[in-house]
């Protein structure tokens, strides 16, 4: 169905609801990239104005992706909660901002409206926010989830420890391991993005994990990331595997370049129930995502990339994942071309995924060749601490040394942590006290406790 | 009133483990922040990473060097007309400019075993630094196999698959792009090999082999030939590059992970 808008004496026809949403989204390489970029600035906001006119019901009847030739357009028109929906029925999609920025819209309601949203909707409502929009409503979202230690509880924020080593030596990853640790990072999870994708490396580094965790009795979770079907081959060997990683994408096709189809990830999240490793609760999927993967793969079906991005959290939420991260700026410029196109897709992800209710953190990160920097960095770092984003990345001085891009460090979480008074996830918390890495004055390091917790971790 | 420390910083006592990784641990702190020392060793990394990625080849230097080899040299561009559209347009990348696909119709040369091409990628600095050695050696041991050798192409603001839109036209047996890295804080001067058999418009990256940080302080260039040699002879005896040669963990070699900016 056309969409025609007009502003003076001209008439813009956009051809269908895909070409409307790439149009109006806010300028990036890569829908430029794709052909899917307005033409003019004046274009764009004519297709935000049209956008904002129509009918949210539209989505429920137009699918971006036919829901014939795509699994993921199945899952969300399939899982659609007709009766969470009913409040905001009657909205357009102007309707809609002007509702989520209002009081009614409070933290209960919207955790109520959330599976009534689809992922397009949510698309199509941040295209017509503000940066401030988009942090205002996704402050309001709490979305809390437990399997160790609780995640997502509002004041608080958590740290996935990135201890990456370009030949996974056992020794040095330690080493990063525990000055993350020291400087009170690993809540979220210790991650390790392995050099190597085979089952034995993979299993190495689950035990030592383990046996770190057991032996300081610490209140966390670890995860390798390797691909799923490898964990699931040490899940079915009992390798201690707590979290279940995957990357995903927003489309079959993209999916299938990530190797994984939606029955692939119930059965894997069926293996790792079965382990009941959890103690306080079973969130244990934690999924990779970001925006141009689609388009990387060819599976964008002329979707524009935020719009592909926000499909791939309609996936993520049928698994009820631990925590999901957006790894926005490490895709590269031809994708996100500079700071401030980071910095908005940054904020664009957190919303749509906190809007659809998922416990949303991010890598907050760039590559050489993107037109970014540190201070890049620290803007879209302090943007989402006060968003209330679930967790960051904690990386030895922000320089993955394996991976090759930039993120945040260990004493980016602390800054972040002590300009807005948030504190790290409680029983995290509780741990840091007791081992004396913090004090109870708050989000200080204290020296000498330090120091024999080092001394307790090298010998 | 006391006056106040001139340094507030404060080392940690784990330094010690800095031998074990080159991740920027240990770093000690002001308050929670990290030591101005620390920051500046930083920038200093980022700035050298970023003169990499906006670095030019010398072409008429580095067509000196390579005519060194005995070969004619060629030197060619892609698409892409300046650094900004390139780092935008990865497709404008992997074609080549008209008058650069015209010169090779008109060398109108019989198809040989072996077309090396040398493009500056994301790194023009490590081409600069490395390519030369490499390429000698290459082309010698080449010789000595029996193999025969299409003339050298230099190809500016290229990406890895121009290796098809050169296969257009040379039609090689096989082809390897030496190509510039995109630059890390702990390396800026990597230079990558990718062979890909029988080039030709539409191949993707799984059908080739890479083979990465080739520098003096990595692979070294002795080292990165040998194992090209052992490549190159293992891809005419199987006929194909890609994801069946993977798993011979000897080569040193990878299969092409699909998001590494090609």
């Amino acid at each position: 169905m056309p969409y025609p808008f007009t502003i003076g004496s001209f008439t813009y026809h956009f051809a269908d609801l895909k070409e409307l949403l790439a149009k109006a989204s806010p300028l990036r390489s890569g829908d430029r990239l794709a052909g899917l970029a307005a033409d003019s600035y004046e274009e764009r906001v004519a297709a935000q104005m049209a956008l904002a006119d129509l009918p949210l019901i539209t989505f429920l009847t137009e699918a971006v992706i036919p829901y014939e030739t795509d699994e993921v357009t199945r899952l969300i028109i399939d899982s659609h909660d007709k009766q969470a929906f009913t409040p905001i029925s009657h909205f357009t999609v102007g309707d809609l901002r002007d509702w989520l920025l209002g009081d009614e819209a409070d933290t209960v309601m919207l955790r109520q409206i959330a599976p009534g949203l689809t992922p397009e909707m949510v698309a199509a409502v941040s295209k017509l926010m503000r940066n401030q929009d988009l942090i205002l409503v996704a402050k309001k979202c709490e979305v809390v989830t437990r399997f160790r230690n609780t995640q997502g509880l509002s004041g608080h924020l958590s740290v996935r420890l990135q201890p990456n080593h370009p030949t996974d030596d056992t020794k040095g990853i330690a080493a990063s391991i525990i000055d993350g640790l020291l400087y009170g990072s690993g809540d979220a999870m210790i991650g390790i993005n392995p050099a190597t994708d085979s089952p034995a490396a993979t299993a190495r580094l689950l035990y030592m994990l383990d046996g770190l965790r057991e032996r300081f009795d610490m209140p966390t979770q670890n995860c390798v990331l390797s691909h799923i079907t490898t964990t699931m081959q040490l899940v079915e060997e009992r390798v201690p595997v707590d979290l279940i990683f995957q990357s995903i994408a927003g489309t079959e096709k993209a999916n299938a370049s990530f190797g994984v189809s939606l029955s692939l990830l119930r059965e894997a999240h069926e293996a790792g129930l079965s382990l009941k490793r959890g103690t306080l609760g079973n969130n244990l999927m934690y999924f990779e995502t970001g925006q141009g993967s689609a388009l990387s793969s060819n599976g964008h079906h002329n979707v524009d990339q935020q719009t592909c991005e926000a499909r791939a959290y309609a996936v993520a939420r049928a698994f009820n994942p631990f925590l999901v991260n957006s790894v926005v700026g490490f895709i590269g410029p031809e994708y996100l071309f500079d700071g401030k196109q980071i910095i908005r897709a940054g904020l664009e992800d957190h919303f749509c995924g906190k809007l659809l209710g998922l416990p949303m953190g991010m890598d907050i990160c760039y590559t050489n060749h993107a037109q970014a920097d540190q201070d890049d960095m620290d803007t879209l770092l302090t943007l989402l601490g006060v968003a209330g984003i679930n967790f960051i990345m904690g990386i030895p001085g922000a320089d993955d040394i394996m991976l090759n891009y930039q993120s945040t460090s260990f004493h980016d979480a602390l800054y972040l942590r002590r300009v807005l008074g948030l504190r790290p996830a409680p029983e995290f918390e509780e741990w840091l006290l007791r081992q004396g890495i913090m004090d109870h004055r708050g989000n200080r390091l204290s020296g000498n406790t330090q120091k024999q917790l080092y001394a307790a971790l090298v010998t | 009133m006391n006056e106040s420390k001139r340094n507030s910083t404060e080392t940690d006592d784990w330094e010690p483990l800095k031998a074990f990784t080159n991740a920027r641990i240990a770093l000690g702190k002001t308050g929670v922040s990290i030591p101005l020392n620390e920051s500046l060793q930083f920038r200093l990394a980022h700035a050298h990473a970023k003169d990499a990625v906006y670095s030019q080849l010398n072409v008429p230097e580095l067509q000196a060097i390579l005519e060194k080899t005995g070969l004619p040299v060629y030197c060619l561009k892609s698409a892409a007309e300046n650094r900004d559209i390139y780092l935008q347009r990865p497709d404008f990348g992997r074609l080549l400019n008209p008058s650069s696909a015209e010169t090779l119709q008109k060398l109108n040369s019989p198809p040989a075993d072996v077309c090396l091409i040398i493009a500056d990628g994301l790194s023009a600095t490590a081409i600069m630094k490395n390519a030369g050695p490499v390429v000698q050696l290459l082309v010698d041991k080449v010789k000595q196999a029996g193999f025969s050798l299409a003339p050298l192409l230099i190809i500016e603001q290229g990406r890895v698959a121009i290796t098809d839109a050169v296969g257009e036209w040379l039609r090689p047996r096989l082809a390897i792009i030496f190509i510039g890295e995109r630059p890390g804080l702990s390396s800026f001067d990597s230079m990558g090999a990718y062979i890909t058999y029988a080039p030709q418009p539409g191949l993707t990256d799984e059908r080739r082999n890479c083979m990465s940080n080739i520098r003096e302080q990595g692979l070294p260039p002795e080292l990165a030939v040998d194992k090209l040699m052992y490549l190159i002879q293992t891809a005419f005896r199987m006929q194909l590059t890609g994801v069946a040669l993977k798993d011979n963990n000897e080569l040193g070699a990878s299969t092409v992970y699909p998001q590494l900016p090609t």
